[in-house]
C-alpha cells in the first residue's frame, strides 16, 4: 500500500492521500486522466469497481474504486471539482469499458458530464426528467416532475463533449442506429429479458448487429431514499435488488456498518450467515439452471429446478419467516435464531442435492442441442471480462479468479476450505458450467459448518441510535451474480450522507454488445440467459 | 375385419334412390364436411388434453384436474373460452390478408384430412395419386404461416414467419424423399394401395434398413413441419415472445392452434400410413391364428392407435430437447438429412431390384 502512495506521489506531486483500509487519492480534475493513464498503463490497475458520484454542499465529484487484479490490491481516487452549474470531468471510458454505464449513471443522477464519453444519455431515468435526484439541491417538488403518462420518445441521437488536441471543448452528436436499421425491441416486456430490461436490436437477417441497452424500468431511486433513513431501515432495501441474493446483499450492508462501528460479530451469527449465504447461491444458481434451459426452449428443465429450489425456499421460511425477502440479517448479528430443525433439514438437503445435479447433466448439459447452442457462443476474453468489469461467475467462466470470498474473505470464508471455479473457454458453455460446478462447492462449504455451529448469542446488543463516525466506507461481498459493494459516506448523523450501491448486474449488461456482435437472435437469449442478470439489482 | 365401404355405399344407394345423382352428391358432401368438421374438432380437443397430460407427467406436474374427471373436459372449457373472445383488430395490418391467413392455416390441414385412412372403406377420397395429394395440400399451410407474419405488421412475428418459410421448404425436402422411398417400395402413390400392401406385414418390418432409415428422417422432418420443438423457432416463446402469431386473439389465434394439433395428427397419420401399415393390423406370416387375433381389433382402433403413439414420441421430443437455432436446423437439413436421404432411396431402390425385402 504504502509502496503504490510513494509511486502515485512521484508521479504526481499534486496528489494527497488518506489512509485508511483503501488507500485514498486526491486529485485535482484537470490532472485525473493522466493519473487514470498512470494507474492503468503503469501499475495496472485493470479493474475498474465502481464510480460514486458525489454531492459535497460546495464541490462535486467522484469517486473511484479500482482494483489490480494481479495482487487484489485497491485503491481509490478522489476527483472533486467546484463548478456546480457545468460540471465535467475527463472520462476514462477509453481505459476501462465499464465506465460507459457508470458515467452514465453518475450523469443521470448528479448532472456531471463526462469529456470524451461517446454517449452522454440519461442512464435510468426518463430524458425529459428535470434535475439530477442525488444532488442536495435537487427539487424534489412533485410538480417539476409529475407522473407523465405519455410514451417516452425514443432518442436515436445522442450527444458527447469531445476534447479536440488543442484542448477545446465541442459539443457532438453520435448516431445511435440509422434510419434504414432494423431495430427490433427485445423489451421491457419480453420472456427472455427475465425483467422489465429493454434491448434495442439492429438485426441484419438473423444476425445482431448492435445492441443499445435501456435499463431503469424498475428503478426505485434506492440509493436516494436511504439517504433520508437511519441505518437499520437502509438494511430492508438491500433484499430487494437482487432478489436472488438477497441474503448475500444484506450481508454486504451489514459489514459495511459493522466496519464502520467496529463490532464484532458473535461467532454462532457468522456461522449461520456463511450457510445463508450459500444458500441463498444455491437457490440462485438452481433458478439460473431452470430459466436458463427455459431459454434455450427446454421447458421440462425448468419444473426440475425448481421443484429443487423449493426445498432451500422451505429452509428459509422456516427460520427467516419468508420466502423472498428475508429480513433476516441485522447489524451485529442476525434478527432470530435458527429453527430447531434447521441444520437437520440443511444436511437433508446437501445430501439430496449432488443426486439431482447429476439429473440436470443427463437432461441437459449432455444433450448435444444443448452442447451446439452453447459451445463457442458470446466469447469473452479475460481482458474483455476485467475491462467491461464483468465478474462473479461469468468472469471466472473467462478466467478471471474474481471471487471476493477467495481475494477479500468476509464472514467465515477464510476458515473453511473450497475451491474457486475458473474456466477458460469463456463462452456460455463455461458459464453454465460454472455455476453448476459452484453449487456443489456451495454444499461442500456448508457441510463444513453446519454441525459446527457454535452455542452463544446469535446478535450483540446495538444501540437504539446507530450513528457512524465520519468516513467513506466500501465493502463488497460475492453476491450470487458477482461482487455487490456498498459504499457509505457518513458525517456521522444517524442516516448516511451517501449509500451507494454497486450492482453486480449492470456490469453484465455493459458487456451484452460485444458478446452478441454477428452472433444470430437466439445466441442473445443464449448470452443473456448465461449471464443471468436481474433487473432490480442494476436499476436499484 | 369390418369394412366401413359397406355402410359408405348403402347410405349412397339408398341416396341414389330418392333423389338425382347430383342431389345424393350434395348430401353426401355436406355430410362428409360436418363429419370431419366433427372429427377436426374431437381429435384437437383430445390431442391438447392429451399432450398437456403427458408434458405434466415428465414435469412432475398433475396436469389438468379440476374440470370434469381427471380434467378431461379442460380443453372443452379453453376451446368455449377462446370461440367468446374478442377479434382484436390491429390498425396499421393488411386486414384482408391478416384475417385470411388463419384459413388457410386451417384449410390445410382438413385438406390432408381427406385422405387419411382411418379404417378400413373408410376414407373421403382414394384416387390413385393419394400420397401426391397430401404432400401437395399440406404445403398450403405455410402460405398462411407466412401471411400471417407478415400482414401483422410487427417485427417479430415477421421474423418468425421468414423464419418458418425457411424451414418449411427445407424440411419439406426431406418427407417428400422419406416418402418417395417408401413409394418405391410399395410401387403405387394410391393409399389404399399402400395399405393393401402391407397386408402381410408393415413396411418398416419388410422394408428393414432403408424403411427405418425412412422413418427416423420422416419423424425429424415431420416434427419440424409441424412447428413443434426442438423445431419451433417459428413461434420460439423466448426468442420472439410467440413468433407469426403473436398478433392474433380469440379464435384466429384457435385455428394457429387447433392446425398445430391436427397438424401432429396428420404428420403421425402419415407416418404410421407409410410404414406402420395404417389401418393394417401387426400380421405375421405363418402365424395364422395370431394373425385372426389382431383382426377382431377394429381398423379404426388400429389406426387411431398407431397415430397416438406416433404423436407421443413426437410430443416426448418437444418436452425434453432445448430449441435449435435457426442456422443449425437448416445445416441439419442440407448437410446430413438430405444427402443421407437421396442415398437411402437409391438404397431403397437396389433393395427393390434385386428383391432384398421380406
Amino acid at each position: 500500500m504504502a509502496n503504490i502512495q510513494q509511486e502515485i506521489s512521484s508521479f504526481l506531486s499534486e496528489a494527497t492521500f488518506v489512509e485508511g483500509p483503501i488507500l485514498e487519492v486526491s486529485v485535482p480534475e484537470a490532472k485525473w486522466h493522466e493519473l487514470a493513464l498512470y494507474l492503468h498503463d503503469k501499475l495496472h490497475f485493470d479493474y475498474l469497481v465502481s464510480i460514486v458520484g458525489m454531492d459535497w454542499g460546495e464541490t462535486m465529484g467522484c469517486v473511484y474504486y479500482l482494483t489490480r487484479t494481479a495482487d487484489n490490491s485497491q485503491v481509490s481516487v478522489k476527483v472533486e471539482i467546484a463548478d456546480r452549474e457545468n460540471p465535467l470531468i475527463h472520462s476514462i471510458t477509453d481505459l476501462w469499458k465499464s465506465a460507459l454505464l457508470y458515467e452514465r449513471e453518475v450523469y443521470d443522477f448528479f448532472g456531471i458530464r463526462f469529456i470524451n464519453h461517446p454517449d452522454m444519455r440519461r442512464l435510468f431515468l426518463r430524458n425529459d426528467w428535470v434535475g439530477y435526484p442525488l444532488r442536495k439541491d435537487y427539487n424534489a417538488d412533485p410538480e417539476v416532475n409529475p407522473i407523465r403518462l405519455e410514451h417516452e420518445a425514443v432518442d436515436d441521437v445522442t450527444h458527447a463533449i469531445v476534447e479536440t488536441p488543442d484542448g477545446k471543448l465541442e459539443e457532438r452528436t453520435n448516431t445511435l442506429f440509422g434510419p434504414e436499421e432494423f431495430v427490433v425491441n427485445i423489451g421491457p416486456q419480453h420472456p427472455a429479458t427475465h425483467g422489465v430490461l429493454r434491448l434495442r436490436t439492429s438485426l441484419d437477417g438473423e444476425n445482431v448487429k448492435k445492441i443499445d441497452v435501456y435499463c431503469g424500468y424498475v428503478h426505485r431511486g434506492i440509493e436516494k431514499l436511504c439517504e433520508s433513513l437511519t441505518y437499520p431501515q437502509t438494511l430492508h432495501f438491500a433484499d430487494r435488488l437482487d432478489y436472488l441474493s438477497a441474503q448475500q446483499n444484506r450481508h454486504a450492508v451489514c459489514l459495511c456498518i459493522e466496519d464502520a462501528l467496529q463490532v464484532e460479530v458473535p461467532a454462532r451469527a457468522q456461522y449461520v450467515r456463511t450457510i445463508m449465504d450459500e444458500l441463498m447461491r444455491i437457490s440462485s444458481h438452481l433458478l439460473f439452471w431452470s430459466t436458463f434451459c427455459m431459454d434455450l426452449g427446454g421447458t421440462t428443465a425448468f419444473f426440475y429446478g425448481f421443484r429443487d429450489r423449493e426445498k432451500i425456499l422451505d429452509i428459509f421460511e422456516e427460520t427467516c419467516g419468508a420466502r423472498m425477502t428475508f429480513n433476516y440479517y441485522t447489524i451485529g448479528g442476525l434478527m432470530a435464531d435458527i429453527h430447531p430443525d434447521f441444520q437437520r433439514k440443511v444436511k437433508e438437503f446437501c445430501a439430496y442435492l449432488p443426486a439431482k445435479l447429476k439429473e440436470y447433466h443427463t437432461l441437459f448439459t449432455g444433450n448435444v442441442i444443448a452442447q451446439q447452442r452453447m459451445k463457442g457462443v458470446g466469447l469473452l476474453s479475460r481482458e474483455d471480462a476485467i475491462s467491461y468489469g464483468i465478474a462473479g461467475p461469468s468472469g471466472r467462466a473467462s478466467g478471471w479468479a474474481c471471487d471476493v470470498r477467495k481475494n477479500h474473505p468476509y464472514a467465515l470464508y477464510d476458515k473453511v476450505e473450497f475451491n474457486e471455479v475458473v474456466r477458460t473457454e469463456g463462452d456460455v458453455y463455461a458459464r453454465y458450467m460454472v455455476r453448476l460446478d459452484e453449487i456443489l462447492e456451495s454444499i461442500h462449504i456448508i457441510e463444513q459448518l453446519i454441525d459446527n455451529i457454535p452455542e452463544g448469542d446469535y446478535a450483540v446488543k446495538m444501540k437504539p441510535i446507530i450513528k457512524l463516525p465520519e468516513g467513506r466506507f466500501f465493502r463488497q461481498v460475492e453476491a450470487s451474480r458477482g461482487p455487490l459493494g456498498i459504499f457509505i459516506e457518513s458525517h456521522g448523523d444517524k442516516n448516511p450522507y451517501r449509500l451507494k450501491i454497486n450492482s453486480a448486474c449492470l456490469p453484465l449488461v455493459g458487456g451484452l454488445d460485444p458478446m452478441c456482435r454477428n452472433g444470430k437472435i437466439a445466441d442473445l437469449i443464449a448470452i443473456g440467459g448465461s449471464l443471468d442478470y436481474v433487473i432490480p439489482d442494476m436499476d436499484r | 375385419m369390418f369394412d366401413f365401404s359397406i355402410v359408405t355405399h348403402w347410405i349412397d344407394n339408398l341416396l341414389r334412390s330418392v333423389m338425382p345423382g347430383w342431389g345424393a352428391l350434395l348430401i353426401e358432401f355436406v355430410l362428409v364436411g360436418v363429419v370431419l368438421l366433427l372429427l377436426y374438432a374431437v381429435l384437437a380437443l383430445f390431442y391438447i388434453y392429451f399432450e398437456r397430460k403427458v408434458c405434466a407427467f415428465f414435469q412432475c406436474r398433475l396436469g389438468p384436474n379440476r374440470v370434469g374427471p381427471y380434467g378431461i373436459f379442460q380443453s372443452v372449457a379453453d376451446m368455449f373460452k377462446i370461440l367468446i373472445k374478442e377479434l382484436i383488430t390491429l390498425n396499421h395490418s393488411d386486414k384482408f390478408l391478416f384475417n385470411l391467413a388463419p384459413y388457410l392455416v386451417i384449410v390445410a390441414s382438413m385438406l390432408a384430412f381427406g385422405c387419411l385412412p382411418f379404417g378400413k372403406g373408410l376414407q373421403v377420397i382414394d384416387f390413385n395419386i393419394g400420397i401426391f395429394f397430401l404432400i401437395a395440400v399440406s404445403s398450403i399451410g405455410v402460405l398462411g404461416i407466412l401471411l400471417a407474419g407478415w400482414s401483422s405488421n410487427n417485427k417479430y412475428t415477421l421474423i418468425g414467419a421468414i423464419r418458418s418459410g425457411a424451414q418449411m421448404v427445407s424440411y419439406e425436402l426431406s418427407i417428400g424423399f422419406s416418402v418417395l422411398t417408401m413409394v418405391v417400395f410399395a410401387g403405387t402413390m394410391s393409399i389404399t394401395g399402400i395399405v393393401e400392401a402391407q397386408s402381410n406385414g408393415w413396411f418398416i418390418f419388410t422394408g428393414h434398413i432403408p424403411a427405418i432409415v425412412a422413418f427416423l428422417i420422416y419423424l425429424v422432418a415431420g416434427t419440424a413441419e409441424t412447428n413443434r420443438g426442438p423445431f419451433d423457432l417459428p413461434e420460439a416463446e423466448s426468442e420472439l415472445t410467440a413468433g407469426y402469431h403473436t398478433e392474433y386473439s380469440g379464435i384466429h389465434f384457435g385455428f394457429f392452434y387447433l392446425a398445430e394439433y391436427l397438424n401432429l395428427f396428420i404428420v403421425s397419420g402419415v407416418a404410421s400410413l407409410l410404414f406402420l401399415g395404417g389401418w393394417m393390423p401387426l400380421h405375421i406370416p405363418g402365424w395364422e391364428s395370431f394373425n385372426q387375433i389382431m383382426d377382431y381389433i377394429p381398423s379404426v382402433i388400429w389406426f387411431f392407435g398407431k397415430a397416438v403413439v406416433i404423436s407421443f414420441i413426437i410430443i416426448w421430443f418437444k418436452w425434453t430437447f432445448p430449441r435449435l437455432r435457426i442456422d443449425q436446423l437448416l445445416r441439419l437439413e442440407w448437410k446430413y438429412l438430405l444427402p443421407l436421404n437421396l442415398i437411402n432411396l437409391f438404397i431403397m431402390v437396389l433393395v427393390v431390384i434385386y428383391g432384398l425385402h421380406f
